[in-house]
């Protein structure tokens, strides 16, 4: 058993923390407090945490525009990021990125980004400034289907398996990019096949399995660590929701796919998993958990709200550096 | 006269073409549901995210007898295509001697008052201006809209279409037997005889807004729409200047090195429009800046129409 039982409940509380933060995030970007545009993780929760959950204090991941998962299982603070959402001041951009652009460099997430695969190129220069360091840390990314598509998706790993970079792609299978279906838009089911033809190892992991991702995570970090280079570890999941909050917008996806992948819900699978393993959860403490989270949601919008709007002025600060 | 949105008269000037050439094709990582049903999947093409990757096959395309329409959805993601544009698309006729033509049409939204942070509220339509080769189209109107777009589209060379997102649910008079609008003809959007205000896109509107205010007090605004920036309409813009001797410029995007940069010196460096002038002119533009996410932030740094007031008031009393 590779994940103890204490580290499960620890991913659930992230998974649930993840999934309720987007909830309200959803919810107030229907009644304006949040502008722009939301993605949601919810039902992915499961790739960023059981990744995440294997790395260490020190390595580094980077995000695409379906972001606030990632930063939280990375162990973004909640009240900064609802700032950002906010728009306010004491958000980790003050005010300046909103949700395609949250970041924490202090804890080793260097990024939102709303250029769909515009992050694989730059965490691979986090990989490479990882292995020049040579302490053992290594770089993660995180992109969708569609995302493999972008030819900064070839160059990057071309170079990262050449080089024997400490990277590990995390490819989030979701079946669809934007309203586009990857059956249209790749010629092979797997995108990790692909890592064959750039010499490093591909792995087909399922993505709503928090523990198998956290044990094919934790190989490939140990790879990584050890000097053997990267790996392509494609996680099969799928978003319970519409590519993102705006009203409105149609939904092409069949409801059969959709229903078929909410009956796997990382969460509940989580849950029920841990109360299997004797006495090891129960519904009363989840729903205890739940509580604590809902209760830190609940601040993070109180510290959202009471955190001003930045100074209209200060849109002419941090264009260059000091 | 029926009244459709921009948006609607984009469609309209993309299908209304495909139905009238079938070399056109239509290449985007969104299929829209409906023009596949009528052209079908072959020429209606769903692209993966590789910006890059169709740009170019729209050049190989182009050269070979078709007329691709590329949708690159928000001008954004052209930065991807940036190889394909700047040292393909826009050089290929002229560097192999004329051999060959490429009439290609790329679309793609521009501007911001989203909310939607930096890299999805640009305007960077000058940069490409500065590339020799390319022409590009900027409509403030449905009717310019679809009048334009359909000349880009029967054009034998790249165009660019850049499409204000702020315009997007504006509704026009749009009529519906066939029409284009020449490219290189700027339209003179309200007459006036005190000072000329050379308005982009959105700020057109902002601009018009602000003359009726500047009416009430006796100053009388002439508003001229470029509608494509290239080529430019330099003498329209000039004979405007001329006749009023004081010219305000509105754009979207930031000043430095911008279109209304090259507006004004097309503006000064002509000697008849410079010795008509009473007053410096004034261009009011974004702050230069990238464009931030927070509301209060993202107003401080965009143009609008008191913005315009004030750069009026400024050159009236200047002179
Ligand atoms: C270069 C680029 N092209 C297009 C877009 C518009 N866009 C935003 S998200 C998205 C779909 C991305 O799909 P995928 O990478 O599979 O991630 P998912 O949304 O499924 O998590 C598209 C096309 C973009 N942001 N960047």
């Amino acid at each position: 058993m590779s994940a103890s039982p204490e580290l499960q409940r620890e991913m659930l509380r992230q998974m649930q923390t993840i999934r309720r933060f987007e909830e309200r995030a959803s919810d107030d970007y229907q009644s304006g407090a949040i502008y722009g545009v939301v993605h949601c993780y919810i039902g992915e929760e499961a790739v960023a945490v059981g990744v995440c959950s294997a790395l260490k204090d020190g390595d580094q991941i980077i995000s695409n525009h379906r972001g606030h998962g990632h930063c939280i299982a990375k162990g973004a603070d909640l009240n900064r990021m609802m700032a950002e959402l906010y728009g306010r001041e004491d958000g980790f951009c003050k005010g300046k990125g909103g949700s395609m652009h949250i970041a924490d460099f202090s804890i080793g997430m260097l990024g939102a980004n709303g250029i769909v695969g515009g992050g694989l190129s730059i965490i691979t220069g986090a990989g490479l400034a990882a292995q020049m360091d040579g302490d053992g840390g290594v770089a993660v990314g995180f992109f969708g289907d569609g995302a493999s598509n972008a030819g900064s998706f070839h160059e990057s790993l071309n170079i990262a398996a050449s080089w024997k970079l400490p990277v590990i792609y995390v490819c989030e299978h979701n079946s669809w990019a934007a309203n586009t279906a990857a059956t249209m838009t790749h010629g092979a089911a797997d995108v990790a096949g692909r890592a064959a033809g750039y010499g490093m190892p591909g792995i087909v992991v399922d993505g709503n399995d928090v523990v198998a991702v956290y044990d094919a995570a934790t190989q490939a970090i140990a790879r990584a660590r050890a000097g053997e280079g990267p790996t392509l570890l494609e996680c099969k999941t799928y978003r319970h929701r519409n590519h993102t909050e705006r009203p409105g917008a149609v939904d092409p996806r069949p409801a059969s796919e959709i229903a078929a992948w909410v009956a796997r819900d990382p969460i509940p699978m989580l849950l029920e998993q841990l109360k299997q393993q004797q006495g090891q959860f129960s519904d009363a403490e989840f729903q205890a958990m739940d509580d604590e989270i809902l209760a830190q949601i609940e601040a993070s919008v109180a510290f959202a709200e009471a955190s001003p709007f930045p100074a209209p002025e200060s849109a002419l600060d941090d264009v260059f550096a000091d | 006269m029926r009244e459709i949105s921009y948006a609607r008269a984009g469609m309209e000037a993309v299908t209304e073409e495909m139905n009238r050439d079938p070399k056109t094709i239509h290449l985007a990582t969104d299929a829209p549901p409906a023009m596949v049903e009528e052209f079908g999947a072959a020429r209606v093409r769903a692209t993966p995210i590789a910006e890059n990757a169709f740009s170019g096959i729209a050049i190989g395309a182009a050269g070979s007898g078709y007329r691709p329409i590329v949708n690159w959805s928000m001008v954004t993601f052209s930065f991807v295509a940036m190889d394909q544009i700047v040292n393909q698309a826009s050089k290929i006729h002229y560097m192999f001697g004329g051999q060959q033509t490429f009439p290609i049409v790329f679309r793609s939204s521009v501007g911001g008052g989203t909310n939607l942070a930096a890299q999805h509220s640009q305007s960077p339509y000058s940069m490409f201006m500065n590339l020799a080769g390319l022409k590009m189209i900027l409509p403030s109107t449905p009717y310019d809209m679809k009048g334009l777009l359909k000349s880009a589209i029967r054009d034998n060379n790249p165009v660019l279409s850049f499409e204000s997102t702020r315009l997007m649910g504006v509704k026009g008079e749009v009529p519906e037997d066939d029409y284009t609008i020449p490219l290189g003809v700027a339209d003179v959007k309200r007459t006036g005889s005190d000072i000329t205000v050379v308005a982009l896109a959105w700020l057109v509107h902002e601009a018009l807004a602000a003359a009726e205010v500047m009416e009430k007090e006796g100053v009388s605004v002439e508003v001229v729409d470029p509608r494509t920036l290239y080529p430019m309409d330099n003498d329209t813009i000039r004979a405007s200047v001329q006749k009023t001797g004081r010219l305000v410029i509105a754009d979207e995007a930031g000043p430095t090195a911008g279109a209304s940069a090259e507006i004004a010196a097309l503006v000064t460096e002509d000697a008849t429009t410079f010795a008509a002038m009473k007053a410096p002119l004034c261009r009011v533009c974004a702050l230069q800046v990238p464009i931030p996410y927070s509301p209060g932030l993202e107003d401080h740094v965009f143009p609008n129409r008191h913005r315009i007031i004030a750069g009026i008031r400024e050159v009236m009393s200047a002179g």
